[in-house]
Parts: C-alpha cells; structure tokens; sequence
C-alpha cells in the first residue's frame, strides 16, 4: 500500500521490541466478541491512483460544472475568479499539512498569515476585531446570535426577511437547542423592523446584501437596537459587496458575520467556505473562535501567538464561548492571499465590474415581458418575478438548455405562495455577455412559448 | 518591522518576512478591465472612504507567503507527533480529485437534476462509513468535530423529546475527566450539565463510580474510545448496556477512529452517535486548523433525527432531501439545520479518494500500523520518561513528566527543546487526568527509521534533561523565533494591523 513505509520484517522487529507476538496482538483489549479478523472485509481492496482517478471522475462527470455554460446561481455562494496563485500557495505543504499553531515558534507563518486574514476582515467590515475564522457564514451568524445572547443577557434574537433561509434555520436549530426565541419578520420584505425592537430583544440579524439582493442602509436600525439596549448583527453572503459599499461597521453594526468563499475559493458545491466573524474591541472576551495576536519574543522580535485562550473550549471547557475547534483556516488563507492580490484597487474594481454585470443583465431580464425585476437596489445580485409562472419550472426549463439561471425562492419556502414565481439571480465578473444574451433570449422564448 | 531590519535580520535560508501592509507598494495583482459606464443602482449606499487594504504585484505576493511558509513546520517535513490529532501524510491525489471541475466548480443550489455526481459520491462516502462503522445512517454536514458533537447530541436531545415524559426533560450528561474541551463544551451549549467520571488507575473510565451515577436523569454518556490516554475502553460494551437500560444513549467521540479501523465497529459497541473527523482518520488536510469535517454516524434509535439536508436512496435513485415537509414524507424528523448547504463537500471528495486508494486491507492495516507504531515508541522511551499507563496502549503513547520534574524540567520546556532538535513536540498537558501530559501520536505514515530517530532524540533529551535544564528554559534557539510572550499578546491585545 504506497501510503504505508513499514514493511514486514520491520513490524516484526517491532513487535519484538514491545514484546507481543504479532500486531492482532496489540488489539486484545477490544472484545474478542465484536473484535474483527483479518478474514472479515468490509471494503473492497486498495486500489492503484489509475483506479481511483477512474472512479472520482467518473463521479464528477456525472455533474454539470459552473464552467460549462451560462451560470448565474448565487444565493449565499458565488462563481468568482480565484488567480492560479492563490490555489498555488494554499497547496504549499507549510500551510496545506500542518496542524492549528499551538507550538508559535515554528508556526509563525501560519499566525502571520491569520494575522493579516484578522486585519482584512477587519477593514472590510469596520470592525475593530476579527477571529481567525468560522466554519461559514451560516454558523458565524448562528454563533453571533449566542454571543449577543450572551452580551445582553437576553434571549431573543429578530431575524429580518432578507436572512438567507438557510442561515435562518441554523439560527432557529441551535436556539431552539439552547432554550432561546428566536421571532421572524416577514419574509422577503424590505422593512428591516425597527419596530419590531423592544426591551426583550437581544439583537436583531439583517443580512445586506439580503437573500433578495435588496440592500439595506442600517444606520437607524443600530440606533433603535442600542436605544433598547440591544445588539444589531449585519450579515453579508457576498464579501465582494464590500469592495463597494459602505461597511457594515460604518453603520453602527455590534457584529458581523460573513460568508468569505467569493474571495479565494471554489463553489465547492457548498464547502467548505469560510465565515467571517467581527465585532466591537468591547465586546472582544465574549467572541468565540481562535484570535491571533502580535507580541514579541525573547529577542524583541516582532512574533505572533494564539491568544485569549481563555475563551475557548480547551482551556474553559463547559464555561467556553463556543465548542468550536477546527475552523476554516486554510480557507481563510486562500480568502486572504486573494485579497492580498486584489488590493484596494483591485477590490473596489472587481465589486465595480459585478455590479455592473449585475446592471446589464437585470436590465436586459426586466425588459422581457412577464418579466419583472423586484429591487429597487441591488449589487451583483436581484430578484425577478416571472409572472405566472412556477420559478422552479423556469429554472429546470432553462437548465434543459444548459443555462443555470438562477435560484427559484421556492426551494427554500415551498409553502409561501408569495415566492412562488420569484428566481434569485445572480452576475459575476465571470458572466460574458453572451451568456447574457442566450439567458435573455432563452427566458424571452420560453415565456413566449416558443422554443429557442 | 522596516525593510532594513527585515535584510538585516535575514540569514541564510532563516528568512524574516514583513506584513503585507508594510510591503504595500500600490500595486495590484489582479489586472481586470473597469467597466464601461453604467448607473449604479446601489441607494445611495456606497462606500465613501478608503478600505485600507494594501497593494501588491502577483511577484510580491507569491513572495510573502513563500517566505511566510518558511517559518511553518509541517507533516510534509518530519514528525508530527500531535496527540489527538492524527497527523497522517496527506496523499496529493485527494487534493487533484476535490480539484475537478465536477466537484470543486459545482453550486449548492444549481440545479438538483445538473449534480446527479455530487448525490452519489455523498451516498458513496456514507455507504462506506456506515460499513467501517457497522451503524446505519450517517449526518453528513457536520462541518468539523465539535460541530459533529453538536450533531449528535441534537439527535439524542430529538429522541428524548421524541419520547416525551421524563425523558424530555433529561439534562444530565456523564463524560469522564479526561475528555476533549470539545464534549462539555458542546453539551453546555445545549443547555446539559456535565458530570465528570473519574478514570482509574488503569487509564479507563470507572464504571463503578460511572454506574452509581447512573439513573433516569441522565440523557447520555460521552465517551472518547480509544480515550484521551489512548487506551481502548475495555468495559464500553458493557458501558453500552448500562446506559440503555436506564433510557439514556451513547455518544462516542471519534477522533480516535484512526486507531479502530477494520478492528471493530463502533456500532458493534453499542454506539448511538459518533462523529468521525474526516480531516485526521480520513487524511483531508488539516491546512493548519481546518476546514475539516465532521460526519456522524447514528444509530437506528436516531437515524431519522439527521439534520437536513440528507441524501436518501429512493425508488426514483438518490434524492436530496433539504425540507422538513420532503423529509416527513419519506419518513423522518430532521431536528434541523446546522450550516448553509450540504456540507464540505471538498472533503467529502478527498476522504473518499483516500478510502478507494487504501480499501478494506489498507485501512485495517493503517490502524494496525498506527497502533504498532505508537506501542514501538512507548516502548523505546518507557526507560526514560515516565508512562502514564504500563499497558499496551492504542494509537498514542501518553507519558506523564514524573522523571522530567526530578530533574526541575517541565513537558513545555522538553517541548520546547524538541523544537530545536527539527521536530514538532507531542501535544502537551492534555490528557488533563495525567500530570505534565505527554502524548505522542506518530501515526502510520512514520517508516521505522523516522521512529528510530525520533527515539533517539527523545531518549537524549531525557537523559540531559537534568544538566541541560537551563538549556530547555531557553529553547528554542534555533526556530524562526525565540519564546514568545505570550502573557503581553493577552494584556493588550493587537489582534490587526495598526499602520
């Protein structure tokens, strides 16, 4: 087996040393009841690389790739264009094969580069302290909830309707676990709620760009949720976003929670991806996560280091922040070194180009008939309404054209009658115009009736 | 640091590197055509001031990170030892396979009927883990280990409920002391409470104190098998019963499959949910802390609790399931929803490579080398260091710094030291049942003179210990860094860059 160095002589020298007979030798604490022999197969045999490239591609050809034609699904995770040396240097053994920097003498590039990851996601958010990572987005935001909980001593959470859905059911699964309320607004309004604040509320969660792709200017909110004493957590799907619009600091945010895959990373067909996690300097002992700080060694050398530990579930055990562990690192690296390429030009022009993308081709989508664009503002991502129709329909129909154009609301509230006909779309700068075109063209004929 | 104490600090190939902000030389490494003029429809809601972030050209990026890869040890350069933490070779063909456009260019929300590969490669990775585990249904989304623990003991709160009466009501959970932060921590999340058992002089839970605590407030018992101390539970069939009788379910923390598989089935044992970290047993990279992946293997009693979404074989082939509605209608109850998606797929695609590449055979001979391998070590360095436990132990040999204390050094100065030798220390001070912990985990990717050399180094340093004291104090000299102080970086805390 060409993973495994001993050979035979070698393992029976070993066993030598320690004194048994054999390597079945070693397992006889197990109960020789359940214990299995060398006899009892559960799997096929080991296969050669040959074998084993034959079997996962024959699997992947089975898929129909982002790549292989028009794309413009979205929704929570987005097909962007990650350069070659990002997944260049994400795969250099230093980084792709160690462990979490618990020895900080020989780990410091990986503490580096989380420091930097830390600064970045701080930047782009306007906060004054980022971790070094969530799993996602979806559990980010889940375990901003729990620490607003725990800032306020509250226990209800208000998540507005442009929540992503599956964002919302996270939230709504760990706090119906946990013994906290969780109160939902309407789904798909624009009304972020500030009404719907009052002395009980922990913290209210809105998500801008939202499911809908509606953006939301939350500065009144963050007033309201600290006249009552509670916390205004803003979440973002699509980081990009940030290149371009004002941050979720600057506009009175406590907490941010944000899914990082657009930077860096593949659709992956859902993870892994990499959440985002920042908040107020204050509130910094409450945060869950690992934090990486700067300090100095021995030398006066500048060095990094894991810190606050005291927080985290080694140390604290039942009385930690979070249970959380393994995070999202090597994600966050890839998010990092793709940041680190873009820069603050490079950023701002890439959220200048989506959102363009996104212009052009709600224009284009809007001027058929029996189509209608929902937003009244937007980034790279809206919202149409295609009247009459079954939005999930549409959508196989066009995949039988080889166009995947979009995300039917329907698949996340099949029992609302309002989202029905609705179809989430998305453009990245990797959306060519003439992807747009055969969208247009194909959504045109098929509501026509005609087949293109 | 400036650019002159960066070169001035620079010797050889011991490379000191900047901050991406102090390189900053507003440059961009991504070229990119601005669009042509258009009318943003952004409300008013765009960004005013600058960012903030730095620029640099593709050359001064691959640089920094080169150069800050460097400064990283990694299982691709010698021993890991890490307790707990499996720090096996990472085969580059995952990496290609999870590379393909089929898998890593594919949206969770396309289409259903456009990823029919991505449903069977997720049924083909349960199918083998429900066979390595011997248990029928596998949660596939869990996003690491701790989120698996959660996973688990959702399900096992959901059947409680499920039943009604006392047994909803039930808030305590058993873990002996020697448990992963993980396990309490995941339970308090929960609202349970943990009551610790005691292990015994043999490293094992005490199933006579386990039992007296034994009664019909207890949800479940939390078990680490093989445990902390990396011994296999002897009593866990036993434990098994024990605990059904009362009412109450089994959680197995499976971090230590890797010493288990093709050995026993964990379902043989009387498990009722194990999550099984893809990352250690199954090889996908730890990529310094994560991602990895966390699936859980569930017993009969739970199995119709998995969160959604789940993948189920039908009449009609696969299909994925992501509603309660859908769900109830084939006949199960998700307790919910633990993360956005269908899980990490990326990971899924690597642990499959890795099961196809060895099969039956090689996993069952992974864990017999893996085991051999620790019990090899233990016995070499028994003489020199102070075991814990004097059994045949599992995949980790865990030592305790009774001889090192003699001579005034502590396992963080011993660790500290086997830095400057070239190699990664063991993971230290956990267990916490074990005074100064040692454990040492070398897994079956070592050949027998990589262990040779390990020992070799092990027993020297022991053996100086006691003249070379001031020496370990001091280490490591040789690393890219001296000891850090890490009492400043928590005092005041500088979490980012502060130009």
């Amino acid at each position: 087996m060409r993973y495994l160095p001993l050979c035979e002589r070698e393992r029976a020298e070993m066993c030598a040393r320690i004194g048994v007979a054999s390597v079945e030798e070693l397992f006889h604490d197990i109960p020789a009841s359940v214990r299995l022999d060398a006899k009892t197969q559960l799997l096929p045999d080991h296969l050669g690389e040959i074998e084993v490239e034959a079997v996962m591609r024959e699997l992947a050809a089975g898929n129909r790739a982002a790549g292989d034609g028009p794309f413009f699904v979205g929704a929570g995770a987005y097909r962007h264009h990650v350069p070659a040396s990002v997944d260049h240097l994400v795969q250099r053994s230093e980084f792709m094969t160690s462990y979490t920097p618990y020895q900080a003498e020989i780990a410091q590039g990986n503490l580096q580069a989380m420091f930097e990851f830390q600064s970045f996601v701080s930047l782009l958010t306007g906060m004054e302290v980022a971790n070094s990572s969530m799993y996602d987005g979806s559990t980010a935001c889940s375990e901003a909830v729990a620490m607003a909980h725990r800032i306020t001593g509250r226990k209800k959470a208000v998540l507005a309707g442009g929540l992503h859905p599956h964002y919302r059911e996270v939230v709504e699964t760990m706090s119906r676990f946990a013994g906290d309320e969780v109160e939902n607004l309407e789904i798909g309004s624009k009304d972020v709620g500030i009404d719907r604040i009052d002395g009980e509320t922990s913290c209210i969660v809105v998500q801008t760009p939202d499911f809908f792709g509606n953006l939301h200017d939350l500065t009144a909110l963050g007033e309201a949720a600290h006249k009552h004493g509670a916390l205004l957590i803003a979440v973002t799907t699509e980081v990009v976003s940030l290149g371009l619009l004002r941050s979720p600091g600057s506009m009175g945010a406590d907490i941010t929670a944000a899914e990082g895959q657009s930077l860096g990373n593949s659709l992956n067909f859902g993870g892994p991806y990499v959440g985002l996690f920042a908040t107020r300097e204050k509130h910094l002992r409450k945060m869950p996560g690992r934090l990486v700080g700067e300090t100095t060694d021995e030398d006066g050398r500048r060095g990094f280091v894991l810190t606050l530990s005291a927080r985290e579930q080694h140390i604290r055990r039942q009385n930690a922040t979070s249970n959380i562990c393994t995070n999202s690192n090597l994600c966050a690296m890839a998010f990092a070194i793709h940041l680190a390429l873009l820069g603050e030009k490079g950023l701002q022009r890439l959220a200048r180009i989506n959102h363009a993308r996104a212009v052009r081709l709600a224009d284009m989508l809007d001027s058929i008939a029996g189509v209608k664009l929902v937003n009244e503002n937007f980034f790279n991502e809206f919202t149409i309404e295609i009247e009459g129709r079954n939005g999930s329909d549409v959508i196989e129909s066009l995949a039988g054209e080889n166009i995947l154009g979009g995300v039917p609301a329907a698949r996340f509230y099949p029992e609302n009658e309002s989202m029905r006909s609705l179809v989430v779309v998305a453009a990245t700068e990797l959306c060519r115009d003439e992807d747009m075109q055969r969208y247009h063209d194909s959504l045109r004929n098929l509501l026509k009736g005609e087949k293109s | 640091m400036s650019e002159e104490t960066k070169q001035a600090r620079s010797k050889g190939l011991h490379l000191e590197e900047l901050l991406l902000f102090e390189i900053d030389s507003d440059a961009c490494g991504v070229d990119m055509d601005e669009p042509e003029d258009f009318t943003p429809r952004l409300g008013g809601l765009q960004r005013k001031d600058a960012i903030g972030l730095p620029g640099l050209s593709e050359p001064q990026v691959m640089r920094h990170y080169s150069r800050l890869a460097r400064q990283n040890y990694s299982i691709d350069d010698g021993i890991y030892p890490l307790g707990s933490c499996t720090m096996k070779h990472n085969p580059r063909l995952n990496e290609k396979m999870a590379r393909l456009p089929g898998f890593a260019d594919i949206h969770p929300l396309q289409p259903v009927s456009s990823v029919p590969g991505a449903l069977r490669l997720m049924e083909a990775l349960s199918e083998k883990l429900r066979l390595l585990t011997g248990m029928p249904a596998i949660a596939m989304t869990p996003r690491a280990g701790a989120h698996g623990e959660l996973c688990g003991m959702m399900a096992i709160r959901s059947a409680l409920e499920s039943r009604g009466g006392e047994a909803a009501g039930r808030k305590r959970i058993l873990a002996p002391e020697s448990a992963h932060g993980t396990n309490p921590a995941t339970a308090a999340m929960l609202g349970f409470e943990v009551d610790p058992i005691r292990a015994t002089s043999r490293g094992e839970i005490d199933f006579e104190e386990l039992r007296s605590k034994l009664d019909s407030s207890v949800a479940a018992i939390m078990i680490t098998n093989p445990n902390t101390c990396g011994l296999f539970e002897t009593q866990m069939i036993e434990i098994a019963d024990a605990i059904h009788d009362v009412g109450g379910y089994l959680y197995c923390d499976g971090a230590n499959f890797n010493a288990i598989l093709g050995r026993v089935r964990p379902g043989d044992l009387g498990v009722d949910a194990m999550h099984i970290n893809l990352h250690k047993t199954f090889s996908t990279p730890h990529g310094g802390g994560g991602p990895g992946a966390g699936p859980v293997a569930l017993s009969e009693r739970l199995a119709s609790f998995a969160p959604l979404p789940c993948v189920l074989s039908t009449q009609d082939g696969l299909r994925l399931i992501e509603t309660q509605a859908d769900a109830h209608e084939h006949g199960a109850s998700p307790f919910g929803r633990l993360g956005a998606f269908h899980g990490q797929m990326g990971m899924f695609t690597r642990a499959l490579t890795y099961i196809l590449s060895h099969g039956g055979d090689g996993l069952r001979q992974v864990s017999g080398d893996a085991v051999l391998n620790a019990n090899y070590v233990r016995a070499s360095l028994q003489d020199v260091l102070e075991v814990a436990f004097d059994r045949i132990c599992m995949h980790e040999a865990l030592f305790s710094d009774g001889t090192l204390q003699a001579d005034g050094v502590s396992t963080l100065d011993f660790a500290k030291a086997m830095i400057d030798r070239g190699v990664h220390p063991m993971t230290m001070y956990f267990p916490l049942v074990v005074h100064g912990a040692m454990l040492i985990e070398p897994t079956e990717s070592e050949s027998k003179a990589s262990l040779d050399s390990f020992i070799s180094l092990m027993r020297e340093l022991a053996q100086s210990s006691a003249e070379d004291k001031k020496a370990f104090a001091k280490a490591p000299l040789h690393a890219p860094r001296k000891r850090l102080d890490e009492t400043k970086a928590a005092r005041k805390p500088v979490l980012s860059w502060r130009g």
